[in-house]
């Protein structure tokens, strides 16, 4: 069983790495990538985020929403799939903003460190992809705690890498059509063959 | 309004403000969906689709939306509209559909439809916002569409399914570069086409944050007297 879940943990940090493989959360990836103290900050926080909403997600979608959940309120028939996209969304903005509230009362030093990047990760799409993931994955409850951990971890992960290579970036000399962010480009696709190397594993 | 500004809002964020290489919005579905022209049309329309609609409603109602609660109340049209295209698109093309796969879903969260409602239909009358969407939209297309040519030309010598490049595993002349079905490369490509945009509009460089001093160069050892 434990086994199992560390399967799941390094596929999703390292082969399907959610930022380099396929490639989600891109806009803040490269936006907020250029000082490693805030890349960090906003990687901790996408872990967390990631961490409630995605098993939270799940046990939505297999109480309410999939076919034949309802059973139990006396609506075998219903299939409530339709409004899948908008009940997750719709628990991510709400977990973001009771979370915010709540760092807000009971750890503020975490509070100040996230400040900023809290609100910023309701449409960061690595939210909710990985929600979507999980669902088209058909994981279960305890499965989806670990792949919400992994999304979040590897994310982070390629975030404060990111940063790192382009703080020393600053100083080179670059073209300058190139400058900024079209050496970001450039750079994120380099990393992302790296990662594809991973593919390679068979877990 | 005069008919000018109307097209000045339609044209800018084709090449000047475009929304993928300089507002650095809505990236993601870029990367991911480009590999196959076909496929990259559709999302294209998708997108253009939400854009615009979700800016025309959200201007239509933006005096009634309190600023504390907007991002749910977007969200809310937004993510309405999502759910029709994704559901039109399983009823009528459901093999594209499933070659999207989560990318439809993912519009919600694309930067483009949340950047534009919040920076522009908050503000303008609605006429107005919606062919600021369609510009957009439209931005977003163009660079989505050179990559997939690119991509689909060069990595398998098809466009739109039909052979173009004849192959040589197929008998013809065409080596396929199969690195360009890759999805890592459609960031160089968009790395490159960022490269050309600015150096067509050189108003669009970013400066450097550090210059190289004038003696960069390593010290002429020749020259250094000995402290003996």
């Amino acid at each position: 069983m434990f086994e199992h879940y560390l399967s799941i943990f390094i596929t999703t940090v390292f082969i399907e790495n959610i930022a380099l493989s396929v490639f989600l959360g891109m806009c803040t990836f490269i936006a907020i990538s250029k000082k490693i103290d805030a890349a960090f900050g906003l990687g901790v926080a996408v872990i967390v985020v990631c961490l409630i909403t995605v098993p939270l997600n799940n046990l939505i979608y297999n109480s309410i929403l999939k076919e034949g959940a309802l059973a139990w309120a006396g609506l075998p028939e219903a299939n409530l799939e339709f409004v899948g996209l908008i009940s997750y969304i719709g628990v991510i903005a709400a977990a973001v903003q009771i979370l915010e509230m709540f760092l807000d009362r009971f750890v503020p030093a975490l509070y100040n460190a996230l400040g900023v990047f809290l609100p910023l990760i309701t449409v960061n799409c690595a939210i909710l992809g990985a929600s979507l993931f999980m669902i088209e994955k058909d994981l279960k409850f305890g499965e989806s705690v670990v792949y919400g951990l992994g999304a979040g971890v590897g994310w982070a992960m390629a975030i404060v890498v990111l940063a790192g290579i382009r703080e020393k970036l600053k100083y080179s000399d670059i073209p300058d059509g190139l400058q900024g962010l079209g050496v970001t480009f450039l750079i994120v696709g380099l990393m992302s063959f790296g990662f594809m190397s991973f593919g390679g594993i068979s877990l | 309004m005069t008919v000018k500004q109307y097209k000045e809002v339609l044209a800018k964020p084709l090449l000047e403000e475009n929304p993928i290489t300089l507002q650095i919005l809505g990236i993601c579905s870029a990367l991911a969906v480009t590999s196959n022209l076909s496929v990259t049309l559709v999302m294209c329309v998708a997108l253009t689709s939400v854009v615009s609609f979700s800016n025309l409603f959200i201007s239509i109602i933006r005096n009634y939306i309190p600023s504390s609660v907007r991002i749910i109340v977007q969200m809310t049209i937004i993510a309405s509209l999502v759910i029709v295209v994704d559901e039109l698109l399983k009823a009528y093309d459901y093999e594209t559909s499933k070659k999207l796969s989560v990318f439809v879903g993912l519009i919600i969260t694309n930067c483009i439809v949340m950047g534009r409602a919040e920076a522009f239909a908050m503000k303008e009358k609605p006429f107005i916002s919606f062919l600021d969407g369609l510009g957009n939209g439209l931005g977003y297309s163009i660079i989505l569409i050179a990559v997939a040519v690119v991509r689909e030309l060069f990595g398998a010598g098809t466009l739109m399914g039909y052979e173009i490049l004849p192959l040589v595993s197929n008998g013809g002349w065409y080596p396929a570069n199969n690195l360009l079905l890759l999805p890592p490369s459609s960031f160089i490509l968009i790395g490159l086409i960022i490269w050309g945009i600015r150096a067509y509009k050189t108003d669009q460089i970013e400066p450097n944050e550090y210059k190289l001093s004038k003696h960069a160069t390593a010290p002429d050892l020749s020259k250094r007297e000995l402290n003996v």
